[in-house]
């Protein structure tokens, strides 16, 4: 069994996908060429440069202030292919205010900022692979990929995993909302039980009450029984 | 229990106040790092040969200047330099540009066969990339380029895609330029 396999069809997009526009000058046009699983694609980052602080993974308390917005937990498993949890993962989260704007010096969407809002948080999983974040229900944001087109309310992912091969970057969208099938950057994804994956679940149980709903988003990271000290020590 | 990776999006254009906000991801070499420093410039263009103003950010990961990669899976990783740190990672700037700070690496052993060549792993985030973009850096004029098993996976046509070129006037460093698409298309890999 390869360590990391091959993906499933239809599980993740193709570069090129006409309905998103960015993608027509972006996309390759030639195929990527398959390489083998040498030791630069079987190491990979290992978190370091700045340490998690207290409040990183509490986008609701960066400022003396809170931010305006439903204030929600978003939390979940980062796993492997095996369903195992990956611990120590660094997970990084983006997104924009409550209002649909981003703290970003190109986003002129005429919205308010929040001063009390930035929009950026990082947590690392624990040994069981959970990782939470506090923050507020993003809004939804006009964009000019086509006339009156509006991203679904969203929040951006970025993880490291184990090893080079399983860098991932995605989005997270919340359950109900009438944008999602109008979007061609989730619709780029060709598999509809793929799609759905990256939309969160609404969970009671993570829900605390007088104070937040809580979104359960559980991440699935390439790779199968890694073995990574069997290999160091040989 | 066998579950499907999680789908790819786009990074989008507004993730550098979370993913590159801090500069010093672009230093990859510490005061006191082994080796041959170097200054490795990328440029990004698309398929107009525009460059990705702002909304492409480079990741880097590679081993240091004897080959060492620091991460358990290397066995060697224990010697790993501790004043150069593996990974960077820095957005493109109005250009299309962004400059790392970096030891030239050193050939990587696999534990068997011939060593691979100097190189970086590369790795290119965007708008408009659904999914990441994997490619490496070689070094033109590397005699250990001809013996490469990665490099004789490439048609010998593109492999000058992959070669990052000595900056005339600009001592210690190279440069390469990243066409997502079209004419002299970068090599990129599926990983
Ligand atoms: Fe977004």
């Amino acid at each position: 069994m390869r360590e990391y396999p091959g993906t499933r069809p239809g599980s993740q997009p193709e570069y090129l996908h006409e309905a998103y526009r960015a993608t027509i000058r972006r996309a390759p046009a030639q195929p990527p060429i398959r390489l083998p699983h040498t030791r630069s694609e079987l190491t990979g980052p290992v978190y370091g440069h700045n340490p998690i602080g207290p409040a990183d993974h509490d986008l609701t308390r960066h400022f003396a202030e809170p931010p305006q917005g439903q204030r929600i937990i978003v939390a979940g498993r980062v796993l492997d292919e095996d369903g195992r949890g990956v611990p120590n993962a660094l997970v990084e989260v983006w997104q924009a205010n409550a209002a649909g704007r981003y703290r970003h010096a190109v986003d002129t969407h005429p919205a308010p900022l929040d001063p009390n809002f930035l929009g950026a948080g990082r947590a690392v999983t624990d040994e069981t692979g959970n990782y939470r974040f506090l923050t507020i229900r993003p809004g939804a944001y006009p964009w000019r990929n086509h006339h009156n087109a509006w991203r679904p309310a969203h929040i951006h992912f970025s993880l490291f995993g184990t090893a080079f091969v399983t860098r991932l970057v995605t989005q997270m969208y919340f359950p109900g909302d009438p944008l999602i099938p109008l979007d061609p950057i989730l619709q780029s994804i060709p598999d509809q039980d793929a799609r759905q994956r990256l939309v969160s679940q609404f969970d009671v149980s993570l829900t605390e009450p007088e104070w937040a709903l809580g979104y359960r988003f559980d991440i699935v990271l390439r790779g199968r029984r890694a073995t990574p000290f069997e290999e160091g020590a040989k | 229990m066998s579950l499907i990776p999680t789908a790819s999006q786009t990074v989008g254009p507004f993730f550098n106040f979370a993913l590159t906000a801090n500069p010093s991801l672009g230093i990859l070499a510490r005061a006191g790092a082994r080796g041959e420093r170097i200054r490795l410039a990328f440029r990004v263009i698309d398929g107009d040969g525009a460059p990705t103003p702002g909304d492409a950010l480079i990741e880097l990961w590679q081993a240091d200047a004897r080959g060492r990669y620091g991460h358990a899976l290397d066995p060697r990783s224990g010697d790993a330099d501790p004043n150069f740190h593996g990974f960077g990672r820095l957005e493109t700037d109005a250009h299309g540009e962004c400059v790392f700070e970096t030891v030239k690496p050193g050939p990587v052993s696999d534990g068997g066969g011939a060593a691979q060549a100097p190189h970086i792993n590369v790795t290119v985030l965007a708008r408009g990339l659904l999914k990441p973009l994997y490619t490496r850096v070689y070094f033109a004029g590397e005699p250990a380029n001809a013996h490469d098993a990665v490099l004789a996976l490439v048609p010998e046509p593109r492999r000058a895609t992959l070669l990052a070129r000595p900056v005339a006037g600009q001592p210690d460093t190279w440069s390469l330029e990243i066409r997502l698409q079209g004419e002299a298309e970068t090599v990129f890999f599926d990983v």
